[in-house]
């Protein structure tokens, strides 16, 4: 499904260059769960940002099924963003002074759904999460696991192919990651592919593949038996 | 997609409503200065083409010029006559009427009060000249025109000022300078005009006796004509103008040292200065609604600034530079035509007060309101121009991390 071949990310030029990604060979299957682990500033973030198409590698090429994104236009890229993908931040990223519904139903407007769906589609999302009683909350009101569920139902809402979540449960202690890690498990169990961040072990176990990085090039990588 | 942007604005303005309130004050203050001028200028000159129009928009008035004498003192050239009177009336048909006019200010005595007045010396057409109707008495007899006899008519100021309440004056001898007349008819009251004259503060007596009595000399200083209804006053003018030069022995390239003039001239010169007033005044409001656009297109750009994060998570979940285009393009044009709309209500509210206190019509343009709401449409559209595009330009992740 996810090809990348050769895949490098450098800062800067000339004597200030990093290289944050070295020729990264990375292949990902159609309803696999990935975790990412590796040391702050390995590139985890960079290599995921470049899966989202949020932002573009220096040399190397990401094919998608049969779709080479390196050559899409910018509109391509967010059509991309819009329709197959899901995208779960670091801190959280939700709109400020704005309810959970809001926040959901932000993704539905771009794919042009009437604002009747949205409410249905955005509400239904905001139940699989256990959020149903918290709809009409603006997101400053609410605690840190909840804000993290409100942007897992807005990464959910549009039915993505591919989720990609950078650290979900960095900003939340041992329990709430836990139930947030179900959430997750149960989407990919119900087909979506999972790419996810973090650097905790015990988080990493809930994938079926673990890809270490180290220094932007992949250390080794595991996979786990159900 | 529109509309949900649209909401999306309001809500954005309701977020910072006093920010936007101060942004959006320059436009509120540009529409409220055009919607209000246009109107009042509207109104002030509807009103006095009215009372103008009262006044006689068929009245012609006929005078001698004022000429610069030896020394530089002004002089009028030579007045006019009965005879001349005489002869337009005859000669010209397309008049309705047509009467001399001598006037001087004169106390009117009666009893123990007084009241100085103006004293006017006329025929009997400078009643329908004038549209002047009787309240009580008679107009005067021919003969008493033709002899000046002491018989005065008087207007209803002068009866307040100097007949006590109730008395009808008709039959009442009252005088005037040194000789005293008889009291044979009372006009209807006209009250002020434009101009803020009052017109009942007024006696009419016989030209012949104003000439004998009050001026001593056979001089008819004004005449005032009316011209029948559906014939044009330049055409009537032109006539007058004729007989008068022919009466006057003026040679063909001689300049006529008289004049005939219409209350229609000083309507043109009065629009005309209502108008250079309005394009002067509009240009103004114009460069305060620019300056509204600029106050517009800055506090954008600080708002795409601070929303860049914002920003940052609507192209990751997908939307394309023209989607942000246009949310921040909507933003600043709802902005500006809130402007507007508040502006138009604070001009609408001027322009009433302004008519209440001058006493003139309130005519509230909808054309002009729907240009004003137009272009502070359009002010939005062409400041948020910029802001909008700096915010559509913006790299997804470079967004993101912006803190
Ligand atoms: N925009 C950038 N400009 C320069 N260096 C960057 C930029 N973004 C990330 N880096 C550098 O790239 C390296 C990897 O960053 P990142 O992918 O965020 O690491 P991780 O998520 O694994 O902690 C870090 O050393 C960081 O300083
Ligand atoms: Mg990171």
């Amino acid at each position: 499904m996810i090809k990348l071949q050769q895949i490098s990310k450098i800062y800067g030029s000339g004597e200030v260059a990093t290289h944050v990604l070295k020729n990264i060979d990375l292949e990902i299957k159609q309803g696999e769960f990935v975790a990412i682990m590796g040391p702050s500033g390995s590139g985890k973030s960079t290599l995921l940002n470049i899966l989202g198409a949020l932002d573009e590698p220096s040399s190397g090429t990401y094919t998608f099924f049969d779709s080479s994104i390196n050559s899409f236009s910018k509109e391509q890229l967010a059509l991309f963003r819009r329709y197959i993908l899901g995208f779960i931040f670091q801190g959280f990223n939700l709109l400020k002074k704005t309810s959970a519904l809001e926040n959901v139903m932000m993704p539905l407007v771009y794919q042009g759904i009437d604002a009747k769906s949205r409410k249905e589609m955005a509400y239904k999302a905001l139940k699989s999460v256990g959020l149903e009683s918290h709809v009409y909350y603006n997101s400053n009101e609410l605690s840190g696991g909840q804000q993290q569920r409100v942007a897992i139902a807005r990464a959910i809402v549009t039915n993505p192919q591919v989720l990609i979540a950078d650290e979900p449960t960095g900003n939340l202690d041992t329990q709430r990651s836990h139930e947030i890690m179900e959430l997750i498990r149960s989407f990919n169990q119900n087909g979506i592919t999972v790419i996810m961040v973090t650097h905790e072990e015990d988080i990493a176990s809930f994938a079926t593949r673990t890809i270490y990085l180290r220094d932007g090039v992949i250390e080794r990588e595991r996979t786990h038996a159900l | 997609m529109l509309f949900s942007a649209f909401l999306q604005a309001i809500r954005e303005i309701r977020r910072n409503l006093m920010r936007s309130m101060l942004t959006a004050m320059g436009i509120v203050i540009g529409i409220a200065s055009v919607i209000a001028m246009v109107n009042i200028g509207k109104g002030a000159s509807e009103s006095i083409t009215k009372s103008v129009s009262n006044l006689g928009s068929n009245t012609l008035y006929i005078m001698p010029s004022q000429e610069h004498g030896p020394g530089g003192n002004t002089a009028f050239s030579k007045p006019f006559t009965m005879k001349d009177v005489e002869i337009l009336k005859s000669s010209i048909v397309a008049l309705q009427a047509i009467s001399p006019v001598a006037s001087a200010s004169i106390t009117a005595l009666y009893k123990d009060q007084n009241y100085q007045t103006s004293v006017r010396g006329v025929s009997n057409d400078y009643f329908s000249v004038q549209n002047w109707a009787l309240k009580e008495g008679r107009f005067f007899e021919i003969s008493e025109l033709r002899t000046g006899q002491n018989v005065c008519i008087v207007g209803q100021t002068v009866v307040n000022k100097i007949f006590p309440l109730g008395e009808s004056p008709i039959g009442a001898k009252i005088r005037l300078q040194n000789f005293s007349c008889e009291v044979v008819g009372m006009l209807q009251t006209k009250g002020a005009n434009t101009f803020g004259t009052d017109q009942d503060d007024l006696v009419v007596v016989p030209i012949k006796m104003f000439q004998r009595r009050i001026s001593g000399k056979e001089d008819v200083p004004l005449v005032m004509a009316s011209v029948k209804e559906n014939i044009p006053l330049e055409e009537a003018k032109i006539q007058i103008e004729q007989v008068l030069r022919e009466r006057r022995h003026l040679k063909e390239h001689e300049e006529s040292n008289f004049s005939v003039r219409s209350m229609t001239a000083l309507l043109d010169t009065i629009s005309n200065v209502t108008s250079m007033l309005t394009v002067m005044l509009s240009a103004v409001a114009a460069i305060s609604l620019i300056v509204g656009g600029i106050g517009i297109m800055n506090i954008m750009l600080v708002s795409v600034t601070e929303r860049t994060r914002e920003i940052g998570i609507r192209m990751a979940v997908g939307a394309m530079a023209k989607d942000i285009l246009i949310q921040f393009l909507i933003e600043a044009t709802v902005l500006s035509a809130l402007g507007g709309i508040i502006g138009l209500i604070i001009g609408i509210g001027i322009t009433i007060a302004v008519a209440v206190a001058m006493d003139i019509a309130i005519i509230i343009d909808p054309t002009i309101s729907v240009i004003a709401l137009v272009f502070a449409m359009l002010i939005g559209i062409f400041f948020g121009l910029l802001p909008a595009r700096k915010a559509s330009n913006m790299n997804p992740i470079d967004a993101l991390r912006y803190e």
